[in-house]
């Protein structure tokens, strides 16, 4: 049986290597890598390579993956990568090379290293680890960036200019000038070229060549460049400069002011984002306030506890479907939005619709329940911070260059945050419940006595807020830690945002919260994170002495 | 003009039996649990412990406190959820004072320095910290600080007319920043870990019985001398404005009153109260940290008075008492449950008992006697027209 399986194996690998080799002999075909490698390249020629693998002896090992690069090329690539994790074995009985991979339960399964074909958990006894050393993991490394270099798409050419660079040696400064030549992509050649201008400014002795490296690498942001300049005008111990001629040192000193802007400006940019990030969390969990807030006097304390639920409803729904985690999102975002504005519109039927007209009392009320529903998730669910799992598209992030990247998840919440107030003003603006919540905002009386049922709008509102928040809660549920206490984090800053935009305007609610976002992240390097804090408290303070009623205070009679 | 202002207080105590009886009940209470700590041997059914005594104290710090929140809230209807600002402000004075007083026997031995100061490696008192080791500078500052910071404070708020919602999120918003203040270990007043270890205060051992029972004892004294101070200012002309202000500020305005000077005056003055209990509760507790200022405790100061009833001087100290005692013995039984408790008593005394324990023991008596007696005088503000005014 099982050598009919092995067979089996070899043939789909030959087939599937032939197949792989035929792409990869397009013009890309590397120059001195594969020099050597000029022999007909079969399976034939791998299966004993590989054998030999399982069998050789660490200090062995580099001579047949030499070997095996120089034969199998870029279908050898899975088998680099899996060793150089550590994760490669080989199954005693008949040196078929698997890889293994935990799954969710921590249980080993094992995979066929070319055809992927799962195997299953296999007993300990019966595979076999193949070994490597930091030295093999050197070697792996450069043979991986090596393959992607002359094989691999845009994206892991560029990947592999880069790792390289990270350790310029002569060698590998030759294999990235012959990829030079064949090189069509722009930016990997671009990486190429500084890769290759850095190693001249380290190792070349002459001047005019100096010069030109230097100008080859003018506005890179890379540390490495920064500091290969730095050195150049260092001082020695005796006061002199180490580097004698004058000219490189002008064109160096030169350049690093440059540099230095550059990194200014981002820096700037940087910070920049980080408030307007700020400021969508501040956003998304003040709207739903100013909603409740501007329409119906009511400070719901409780607030917070309703981005809380939204938060855990994301929990339960990525509970519910652990296999599709990457569209969990898109199923929380509704269920919270229920759940919450159903929990919002049954705390306004049993609490505050009595407590109508007693702004502070419903302040109390609301604040009771907020203790309640913190106390229900302690003893009901659980005392410590769960884990909500982020999906792969919204992990990671956009790296712009060297010094400046964004994250997804920050990136996603702005816009997600934009979207939800767009799409609140547009159910304001357009929509006979939002005309309805407008009347009852700017003059409950007088609506009413035109016959728009103020408790049902109320109700509505509430829902909405409440509904909002739950929303905001599945947002936070990505970058901040899910635990009974998260709303509470929200409370003060909402409010704050709601006052200073002006209570009863949408879009002083915007302005409010990335002005707030963007004052506190540029006070925070100068100050620290909690004196920021404190500052802006005190800036509201003394604005609304100012202004009791906001940026943009609402017009008409509504307003005392 | 002394004369008359004498015979004015007393007539105002003497003359309304409420406070004569509350007073006799608190001297009274205390007197005995006084003597029956220090008289009677442990082993007798009559001894007091030491910590029920000091837990008595504690608990007339909060009714000291409730009362300060009392004063502004049902009399002049200002919310305040920062009380616990002033409360703690006061503390931290006496609680610099006393970690003067322990001297050299500090864990690190500096004749000046306090551990926590030490152990940042500092080598002189910062300058707010000069004079603290004298009592009476110590005292005066517990009450200039908190007493500045509420007229500054005061001042602002009210003379821009902020009122209602508004203001008590910035006092909640005061006291949470405070709190994120004294976190910080550069403010120079112990950080996270606050201040402890306290050894003696003027001299004599915060450990022994007799001082803790007359730190009870002078507790009681504080809270009776409060509750006649505040009874006689809300007897008095300025306390009828202070209620004209809390029912229809704008028509005190109108007729020509100012009516932000009465806000920060009484502001001011019910947090030299806050701030005179946090200086009799640290001593008692022994420890003053920044969590005292957490927002949370400002709201359970007003849930006390909620309970008692707000607008009546004796129903804050009932209400803070009761509920105190329950979260001693409810934390004790089910830690989990107190808070299910406390919130639910947010919900249920907001929603059916407006009028708390005081309100609701005023109707009973009612019932009983069809001529009411109610002196405690201005409860008895008519809570209809309240409403109606604040409806519109």
């Amino acid at each position: 049986m099982k050598p009919f399986i092995v067979n089996t194996i070899i043939l789909i690998l030959g087939c599937w290597l032939s197949s792989a080799l035929a792409e990869g002999t397009a013009p890309t075909m590397p120059s001195s890598t594969s020099s050597t490698s000029t022999n007909v390249q079969t399976a034939e020629n791998i299966a004993p390579l590989l054998t030999a693998l399982t069998k050789a002896k660490l200090s062995k090992s580099a001579k047949i993956l030499v070997q095996l690069e120089q034969t199998g090329g870029t279908a050898m690539l899975p088998l680099f990568e899996q060793m150089l994790n550590g994760k490669l074995y080989y199954q005693r009985a008949d040196a078929q090379i698997i890889y293994q991979v935990k799954d969710s339960n921590d249980t080993k399964q094992y995979f066929d290293i070319f055809s992927k074909a799962p195997l299953g958990a296999l007993d300990s006894s019966l595979v076999k680890k193949i070994r490597v050393n930091s030295k093999l993991r050197t070697h792996l490394k450069n043979t991986i960036a090596r393959i992607q270099l002359n094989h691999g798409n845009d994206e892991e050419r560029l990947h592999a200019v880069i790792k390289l660079t990270e350790k310029l040696t002569q060698a590998s400064i030759d294999e990235l000038s012959a990829a030079l030549k064949t090189e069509v992509n722009g930016k990997v050649r671009e990486a190429i070229e500084k890769a290759i201008a850095l190693y001249q400014l380290q190792t070349s002795e002459d001047t005019p060549s100096k010069l030109i490296a230097i100008a080859a690498l003018s506005g890179s942001l890379d540390s490495k460049v920064r500091n290969a300049l730095l050195k150049l005008v260092e001082k020695n111990s005796e006061g002199k400069y180490i580097e004698k001629d004058r000219k490189v040192r002008v064109a160096v000193q030169a350049e690093l002011k440059r540099i230095d802007g550059r990194i200014k400006i981002f820096g700037f940019i940087e910070k920049m984002f980080f408030g307007l990030s700020a400021g969508s969390v501040l956003l998304l969990a003040a709207i739903g306030l100013a909603i409740t807030f501007g329409v119906m006097g009511v400070f719901n304390m409780a607030h917070g506890e309703m981005i809380m639920i939204g938060a855990y409803t994301t929990y339960g729904v990525q509970l519910l479907m652990p296999n599709f985690m990457e569209y969990s999102l898109f199923v929380a975002i509704p269920a919270a939005f229920l759940v919450a504005g159903i929990v919002g519109m049954i705390i306004e039927a049993t609490v505050i619709r009595h407590l109508h007209g007693r702004p502070l009392e419903t302040l109390l009320a609301t604040f009771g329940i907020s203790l309640i529903l913190q106390q229900a998730v302690r003893s009901f669910i659980s005392a410590t911070n769960r884990p909500v799992v982020t999906p792969e598209w919204m992990s990671g992030s956009l790296e712009i260059n060297p010094i400046f990247s964004l994250t997804y998840n920050r990136i996603y919440i702005l816009i997600f945050s934009l979207i939800v107030f767009f799409l609140l003003l547009t159910i304001l603006k357009k929509t006979a419940l939002g005309l309805h919540v407008r009347a009852v905002s700017q003059n409950r009386a007088m609506a009413k006595s035109l016959g728009i049922r103020t408790a049902w709008v109320d109700s509505m509102t509430f829902a909405l807020g409440s509904g909002i928040a739950g929303v905001a809660g599945v947002a936070l549920s990505q970058i901040t830690n899910v635990g009974p206490n998260m709303g509470q984090d929200y409370i003060i800053g909402s409010f704050m945002v709601v006052v200073f935009g002006g209570v009863g305007n949408l879009f002083g609610t915007l302005v409010g919260a990335f002005s707030l976002g963007i004052a506190n992240k540029f006070l925070e390097p100068a100050t620290g994170a909690v004196l920021a804090n404190i500052l802006v408290l005190v800036f509201i303070i003394l604005f609304i002495q100012r202004r009791p009623k906001g940026l943009f205070p609402q017009k008409g009679r509504a307003a005392d | 003009m002394q004369i008359k202002r004498e015979s004015l207080l007393q007539g105002a105590i003497l003359g309304s039996p409420i406070c004569r009886r509350f007073l006799l009940i608190l001297g009274v209470s205390t007197v005995i649990a006084s003597l029956c700590n220090l008289l009677f041997p442990p082993e007798s059914f009559f001894h007091v412990s030491t910590f029920s005594i000091t837990l008595m104290g504690k608990y007339l710090c909060y009714a000291l406190l409730a009362l300060s929140v009392d004063v502004i809230w049902g009399y002049c209807g200002i919310l305040s959820l920062g009380h616990g600002a002033f409360f703690s402000l006061g503390g931290y004075a006496m609680g610099m004072y006393l970690m003067r007083q322990i001297g050299e026997r500090g864990v690190y031995g500096h004749p000046t320095l306090p551990d926590f100061m030490v152990f940042l490696d500092w080598d002189a008192l910062p300058w707010y910290w000069m004079g603290m080791d004298n009592f009476g500078f110590a005292m005066l500052m517990a009450l200039v600080v908190p007493g500045i910071l509420a007229f500054v404070f005061g001042w602002l708020a009210f003379r821009s007319r902020v009122t209602g919602v508004y203001l008590s999120i910035i006092t909640q918003a005061l006291t949470y920043a405070l709190m994120l203040a004294f976190f910080r270990n550069e403010m120079g007043f112990g950080g996270n870990n606050g201040m402890t270890d306290f050894k003696d205060i003027l001299g004599f051992d915060l450990q022994s019985d007799t001082t803790r029972v007359v730190l009870f004892a002078t507790t009681a004294f504080m809270l009776g001398l409060a509750y006649i101070c505040s009874h006689y200012i809300m007897s008095s002309r300025f306390g009828k404005l202070i209620v004209c202000v809390r029912d229809a500020e704008t028509r005190t305005r109108f007729m020509g009153y100012k009516t932000e000077r009465f806000k920060v005056w009484l502001f001011v003055y019910s947090a030299l109260l806050a701030a005179i209990a946090g200086a009799l509760f640290v001593p008692q507790v022994g420890i003053i940290n920044p969590g005292e200022f957490h927002p949370l405790n400002s709201i359970e100061v007003v849930v006390w008075v909620a309970v008692g009833g707000r607008g009546t001087l004796y129903g804050a100290i009932i209400g803070a008492i009761l509920v105190n005692f329950a979260k001693t013995r409810f934390t004790a039984i089910m830690p989990e449950g107190w808070l299910f408790g406390l919130g639910a008593l947010f919900v249920v005394v907001t929603v059916f008992f407006p009028e708390g324990i005081a309100g609701y023991m005023k109707k009973i008596r009612a019932k009983f006697k069809k001529k009411s007696d109610v002196d405690d005088n201005q409860n008895s503000t008519d809570n209809k027209l309240k409403l109606a005014q604040e409806r519109t």
